[in-house]
């Protein structure tokens, strides 16, 4: 081990340097093993492997899926399945996707590996609740497998009632499952705010505090907020359909309007529970890959967390065409562009980031781009959709599929695939092949491109969503989508392939292979089981690349002498002193 | 709240690995506890919009139906709850002062007091339910001269009934700890358990103060 000791008279700790080791002897993976060790880990590393093989399954699911209501779509009539068969895909498409994948994939599966290695804390906050949390997850899915074998549902997943409540088939099995997996969400959440607030390291202020970590905490304010609404109004529609009780019934007093109110007030802001972590993931990803500070620190910070408070004010303009008064329209309708400032804050700054950067055009940062262009198209997009009058005309057609797949498949599909590779070689301790990662990254660019911009065209002349058999003039659009949707399915696969094949023959990682100084990169690879065998104590933040990495002030406290959460400026300080000695 | 002793050897039996100091372990107990709460309170808080939504579409039929509930029992229960959120509170500080005996006592009063609630609770439900007032679709009672009645009533099994189900859910931790403060696990310097399960304690309480005059006191 190599150090570089000094210690400061001021608080008497003895801050020392050390060089991390590239393959420790024993690292999280190897301390304890076996199948029982994996099902009862309180260790947030294991468990964010565990979402990660969770939502990899139910993406490949939820994949399928969609290649099938696609594949349906070859022809206007009917090509191989029957329409019944149709609506339970695309509804189920819809909600494995959401509930399963895109909800959890940033912050319980990165997101609980990653941010406690960025506070430099040894767990989060209450690992047996995250595991718990996990527990739901699981839980929450096989109900909703469940539901699909018990008579399925086509009701779409955004449930909506009347139909929901009067329907056959499994709506009240899926909604319960959709209620526990939200209860996982809400845990997540409060154990991640509660793990920011309490668990950062001596010298990890708020404003050197990592942007991935801002994001998941913008992302989990949205979940503690959102979800417990989206848990009650399923359990309104479960009332609806046992026991009649006429919240959304017309005949029995109630309003349908009503359902939609409540379902959007989660499910908008759900979108960017979706959306934020993944920002936060790009921002590190700029940062380490043009060797800059990152630009505007508080203004992407803080854009996350407006992002999340506008977000909840916006959900009407979800319900232009449902009846709800002009006026409420006028004023969704100008609250949604409002989204639009914190988000391009955000973009410039990356911009501004990568201007003049030492960039190196590494895989997660081709993935970044992608992620630019794409994002780019579907948040334009969404101001078409959010005036009154274009929505109108587009509201419910291919273009709205086309906008929201281009913000959540463009967008956070793209970043948590940054993610995945930026932080692939921490997690697992081995390098995936880059060529075959890039030439990925490209193959599902343009499978991307190919599926969803037709979309938009067909939509706008007027091709309704959902819809089981259309008019001829329609099918080249269909068959250039249906085509593209392979080429993209091909592209996912070999991400699949090449990444669990590095795992078996990919060459070990080093403990920093990007030269970052990001505090998770200034450990060793594969980490420890607790993290730290000493308390870090953070002198420089994670995007300090002013000095080269020799001279990077990461300080590493004695075990126990580091004193926790609340001694924050006056240890930077010291570490100020130390840097000029 | 007075601050949490610190001393390690006594509240070391309970300390997790993870924390540096049991300082950081109460806090951030308590933190994710009022983080917790704030999800529950928007969980209520579709129900409580629904309430609104339909008492300004129904104002006549809320003072009418209301007129159906029990307010003496409905009082009574009201002051059984604040009751037993003084007896957590009276345990919690038991604990701080280290009078061991006393957190117990206290603990059986306030499960004591949840159970009177729910036995209360019990007769007033069984009550409208022998009377024909059910919710939705299935409520069959004559006596108000309001055809949407029976949004009233599904409202009003809806909203106490999830109480009802936090009570229970409130009993149950009240017994888990008692159990342990009959086996002496907690003392002045750890009573992280009692303590945030008296913040649980206290939002079921005050989510009954707000449904007591919503439901019960219409005029």
């Amino acid at each position: 081990m190599d150090t570089a000791e000094s210690s400061s008279n001021l608080k008497k700790i003895q801050v020392q340097r050390f060089k991390p080791d590239d393959n420790p002897d024993n690292h999280y993976l190897n301390e304890e093993t076996g199948l029982w060790s994996w099902l009862t880990t309180v260790d947030h590393k294991k468990i964010g492997i565990m979402y990660l093989a969770s939502i990899t399954f139910f993406f490949f699911v939820g994949g399928l899926m969609a290649l099938l209501v696609r594949t349906e779509l070859w022809t206007p009539a009917k090509t191989f399945i029957e329409a019944n068969t149709y609506n339970q895909l695309f509804t189920l498409h819809g909600a494995v996707m959401i509930f399963l994948f895109l909800v959890p994939s940033v912050p319980a599966a990165l997101g609980n590996f990653i941010l406690p290695l960025q506070l430099g804390a040894k767990d989060v906050a209450f690992p047996r609740l995250n595991l718990l949390s996990y527990y739901l997850y699981l839980a929450g899915s096989f109900i909703a497998i469940y539901a699909i074998f018990s008579g399925g549902i086509d009701t779409g997943w955004t449930f909506y009632t009347p139909y929901s409540s009067s329907t056959g088939g499994a709506v009240t099995t899926m909604t319960f499952g959709v209620f526990v997996i939200g209860f996982s969400s809400i845990l997540t959440g409060v154990n991640f705010i509660t793990t920011i607030h309490k668990m950062r390291a001596p010298g990890l202020s708020w404003d050197k505090l990592p942007l991935f970590c801002w994001g998941l905490y913008a992302t989990s304010v949205i979940q503690i907020l959102a979800t417990p609404v989206l848990a009650i109004t399923l359990a309104l529609v479960a009332m609806e359909r046992i026991l009649g009780i006429g919240i959304f019934d017309p005949a029995l007093g109630g309003d349908p309007v009503l359902y939609q109110h409540f379902f959007w007030f989660y499910s908008h802001p759900a979108v960017y529970i979706m959306i934020v972590p993944g920002f936060g993931v790009v921002s590190e990803i700029i940062s380490t890959f043009s060797k800059k500070h990152i630009f505007g620190y508080w203004a992407i910070a803080l854009s996350s967390l407006a992002i999340a408070f506008i977000g909840f004010l916006v959900w009407g303009h979800h319900m232009f065409v449902s009846g709800q008064a002009t006026l409420a329209s006028m004023v969704f309708s100008f609250l949604t562009f409002l989204v639009g400032i914190p988000t391009g804050i955000k973009m410039f700054n990356w911009t501004a980031t990568l201007y003049k950067g030492s960039i190196k055009l590494a895989s997660p940062l081709l993935y970044i781009f992608g992620f630019f262009f794409l994002f780019l198209v579907g948040g334009l997009t969404g101001i078409v959709l959010g005036s009154i009058a274009l929505d109108v005309h587009l509201h419910d057609t291919y273009y709205v599929v086309a906008h929201f797949h281009f913000v959540m498949v463009g967008g956070m599909v793209m970043a948590f695939l940054a993610g995945l590779h930026y932080w692939w070689p921490k997690i697992t301790g081995k390098m995936y092949n880059e060529t075959m990662a890039k030439i990925a990254c490209g193959i599902i660019f343009v499978g991307f491109n190919v599926t969803f911009l037709p979309q938009f065209v067909m939509g706008s002349q007027g091709m309704p969503r959902r819809y089981f058999n259309y008019i001829e003039q329609f099918q080249s659009f269909h068959q250039v989508s249906t085509i593209g949707s392979y080429i993209l399915g091909l592209g996912f696969l070999m991400v699949f392939y090449y990444l669990v094949k590095s795992i078996y023959r990919g060459e070990q990682a080093t403990s920093n292979p990007w030269g970052s100084r990001a505090l998770e990169w200034q450990i060793s690879t594969l980490p420890p089981l607790h993290n730290f065998h000493h308390t870090p104590v953070i002198v420089n933040g994670p995007y300090d690349y002013h000095k080269p990495m020799e001279e990077f002030q990461l300080g590493l406290a004695e075990s126990g002498n580091g004193h926790g959460h609340d001694a924050d400026l006056e240890v930077t300080k010291e570490g100020e002193d130390l840097s000029a000695e | 709240m007075a601050n949490h002793s610190s001393s390690a050897s006594e509240s070391s039996r309970f300390m997790q690995h993870h924390f540096v100091d049991a300082d950081q372990q109460f806090d951030a107990a308590k933190m994710g506890m009022w983080i917790f709460l704030v999800t529950e309170i928007l969980f209520f808080g579709g129900l409580f919009a629904a309430y609104v939504i339909y008492r300004a579409w129904y104002p006549e039929l809320f003072t009418l139906a209301s007129e159906e509930l029990n307010t003496l029992w409905g009082g009574v229960n009201t002051v059984v709850l604040i009751g037993s959120s003084l007896t957590v509170a009276m345990a919690i500080k038991s604990a701080q002062l280290n009078q061991k005996k006393n957190i117990a006592i206290n603990l059986a009063i306030t499960l004591a007091l949840a159970a009177v609630f729910m036995v209360i609770k019990y007769f007033e439900w069984t009550h409208k339910f022998h009377i024909g007032i059910f919710p939705g679709e299935f409520y069959s009672f004559e006596g108000i001269d309001h055809p949407k009645a029976n949004i009233f009533f599904s409202l009003y099994y809806l909203m106490t009934g999830l109480h009802g189900i936090h009570v229970v859910i409130g009993m149950g931790l009240m017994a888990w700890l008692l159990w342990r403060s009959l086996k002496g696990h907690f003392d002045s310097e750890y009573y992280t358990p009692v303590e945030i399960t008296g913040l649980y304690w206290h939002l079921v309480d005050i989510i009954w103060i707000f449904l007591f005059p919503l439901f019960y006191l219409i005029d």
